[in-house]
């Protein structure tokens, strides 16, 4: 009777061109391995791209663009700040970011869950969509840039704007949740009604709205040791289409 | 190597491109492999049709001098720039810009510099011109006039150092890494509309302004019939050119301030000049009537560097990357924070700066 230990496997991509890094992650994959260390990440494009199964990463460093796109079910640490595209088209898992994200984070995110710890860039969600049991969940720790949530057909985007580098900055920029017309987005605080986007509007939470939020803050506060408590000590606001097809008369009115 | 015939019929220049630029607040000297290895680092960004550096600072010994960087096809353009030069400049010195043979670049131009200023007596058709218009002048008349020879730096006490290849790779070209500056900007190109040329790489400049872009100027007609009745030719068959040309008329010429043309660029919406104060209503209001035909559309992340500073801007939009980086005296810019950390591993603090807001730090004096 064979024995299997897990054992880590721990890579150094010191100088190392995203290909060949990304070539010997994939051979390990198919030698068995299922959690991985990877340190002095710099750059690095693709990382756990396309990935399927119960993968564990641990990221020291920066990875590039696109981590962990069109993942489905790896989990995986970034120990730093991440660049643009993180969970690109990902379907499911989890990324936790224990820093700041770049642009489009989440792009087209059809299941699993993002965690950012601190500020992201601009048009973060955009696309996301749920489908059956998926429902794509993205946490921003601290402020966005424009276009949060652009065209989201689904899932949860929950913006807390508390652990931010640029205190004057408003918590979302214009023109958030643009062309939206499904999902939420929750946010901590009050959005002034210019940043919405047309058809959108905000109200206070509901009871059933706060169970879903504290589910995800708990899960949040775990991951990045963060004071969950003080993340309620806000009230939250909730952001949705007026209607349920808010386009649908758009081009072919009926 | 000149625009080829018809190149109006390019329009514009759609890059994917990646842009790198660092500034040492205190006049501190960088060296060269500072930005080579930040643009290595991003190589991916560009395709190998275009790479460059501008860098400040780099000729101490001939700072009160105009440097002009020429780029000839072949012995004849560098003959007849080179008389035309001597008839309109007192040149200090002149010697060609070192370069190496590398495997990689093929079929460079000719390199020449001059270091020069304006002669009193000069042909009757640039007399009397202020200094600096004089040297604008000058620098269209080679570009317009003389086949096959192109200036593409002229300003003092810095240069730009550009080609097609890859950013690394034209380094290597130019020596790149022999040289020490306070302040340097550098891109990589991906041409997608334009062909890649050696005088439509990036870094684009006109005096001591140097401009590298990742993006498209859509607006690239309306900006440059405006710059033709001002004066300026756009002959190198690329986008970026108009805002060199723009920085030159709005900054020097109109006296604004770097942050209102960064206005001019990408100005406020409607929409938000509606929300303004009256007195910044009115501003925004006046500066988007007289500047209509200077603003930008289209998707950019910008660095201009000149003898003040290092400048960064994004569109108002944010349709291209751009972050900001500091540590001690130094500010980075940069498509990507990876091209920094391999510089710079430790940072005290890194943050992407707000769509149209610019970021711009100066220079001690």
């Amino acid at each position: 009777m064979s024995t299997t230990t897990t054992s880590t496997a721990v890579l150094d991509a010191t100088g190392q061109y995203y290909k060949e890094f990304n070539e010997q992650i994939r051979e390990l994959v198919r030698q068995g391995v299922t959690e991985f260390r990877l340190d002095n990440v710099n750059g690095q494009r693709y990382i756990a791209t396309g990935l399927e199964g119960d993968f564990i990463f641990e990221i020291n460093g920066l990875p590039g663009q696109d981590l962990a796109a069109f993942t489905r079910g790896a989990r995986i640490r970034v120990n730093g700040n991440v660049q643009d595209g993180v969970g690109n088209t990902m379907d499911d898992g989890k990324i936790v970011v224990d820093g700041m994200g770049g642009d489009v984070v989440g792009y087209a995110m059809r299941g699993g869950a993002i965690y950012i710890r601190t500020d992201v860039g601009y048009r973060v969600g955009i696309h996301m969509k749920s489908y059956l049991d998926r429902r794509p969940t993205i946490v921003i720790g601290g402020k966005a840039g424009d276009f949060l949530g652009e065209y989201m057909a689904g899932g949860i985007i929950l913006l807390l704007g508390m652990f931010s580098d640029k205190s004057d900055a408003p918590i979302t920029g214009r023109g958030l949740g643009t062309g939206m017309h499904g999902g939420v987005i929750y946010v901590r605080g009050n959005v002034p009604e210019h940043q919405l986007g047309p058809g959108l509007r905000s109200r206070p939470v509901t009871p059933e709205d706060m169970q879903v939020i504290e589910g995800i803050v708990r899960d949040y506060a775990t991951e990045l040791n963060l004071d969950a408590e003080e993340i309620f000590s806000e009230s939250f606001t909730k952001i949705r289409p007026f209607s349920h097809r808010p386009y649908g008369n758009m081009y072919v009115p009926t | 190597m000149k625009a080829p015939e018809r190149y109006y019929d390019f329009q514009k220049d759609i890059s994917g491109c990646g842009v790198f630029g660092v500034i040492d607040t205190k006049r501190g000297l960088i060296p060269g492999q500072v930005p080579i290895d930040g643009m290595a680092c991003m190589h991916d960004r560009g395709n190998g049709l275009g790479g460059g550096f501008a860098a400040y600072g780099i000729y101490p010994e001939h700072a009160d001098k105009y440097a002009l960087h020429l780029m000839c096809d072949h012995q004849q353009a560098l003959t007849s720039a080179r008389e035309l030069i001597l008839k309109y400049f007192e040149v200090e010195h002149d010697e060609p810009i070192p370069t190496r043979q590398t495997p990689v670049i093929s079929n460079p131009p000719l390199v020449w510099r001059y270091f020069a200023t304006p002669r009193a007596d000069c042909p009757a058709d640039c007399q009397g011109l202020p200094e600096e218009d004089f040297v604008v002048a000058l620098v269209m008349k080679i570009n317009t006039t003389v086949p096959g020879a192109f200036v593409f730096s002229s300003g003092k006490n810095m240069g730009a150092f550009k080609g097609v290849g890859y950013p690394e790779d034209i380094a290597d070209f130019f020596r790149v890494d022999e040289y020490f500056a306070y302040l340097w900007t550098a891109h990589n190109r991906f041409p997608t509309n334009t062909p890649g040329w050696w005088g439509g790489a990036h870094p684009f400049t006109l005096l001591d302004w140097s401009i590298v872009h990742n993006g498209e100027i859509s607006s690239y007609g309306i900006n440059r019939r405006w710059l033709c009745e001002n004066d300026y030719l756009c002959t190198m068959m690329t986008d970026t050119e108009v805002v060199a040309y723009e920085l030159d008329l709005l900054v020097r010429k109109h006296g604004l301030s770097r942050r209102m043309a960064s206005k001019v660029f990408a100005p406020p919406f409607w929409d938000e000049i509606e929300r303004m104060p009256d007195k910044e209503r009115n501003l925004y209001t006046a500066l988007r009537m007289t500047y209509g035909s200077g603003m930008l559309n289209g998707p950019f992340a910008i660095l201009v560097g000149n003898k003040d500073g290092l400048w960064g801007l994004n569109d108002r939009i944010k349709l291209r990357p751009l972050l900001v980086a500091e540590q001690g005296d130094k500010v980075f810019m940069s498509s990507e924070e990876s091209a920094v950390r391999t510089v710079c591993p430790q940072l005290d603090r890194v943050w992407m700066p707000k769509a149209g807001e610019p970021v711009i730090v100066d220079l001690e004096a």
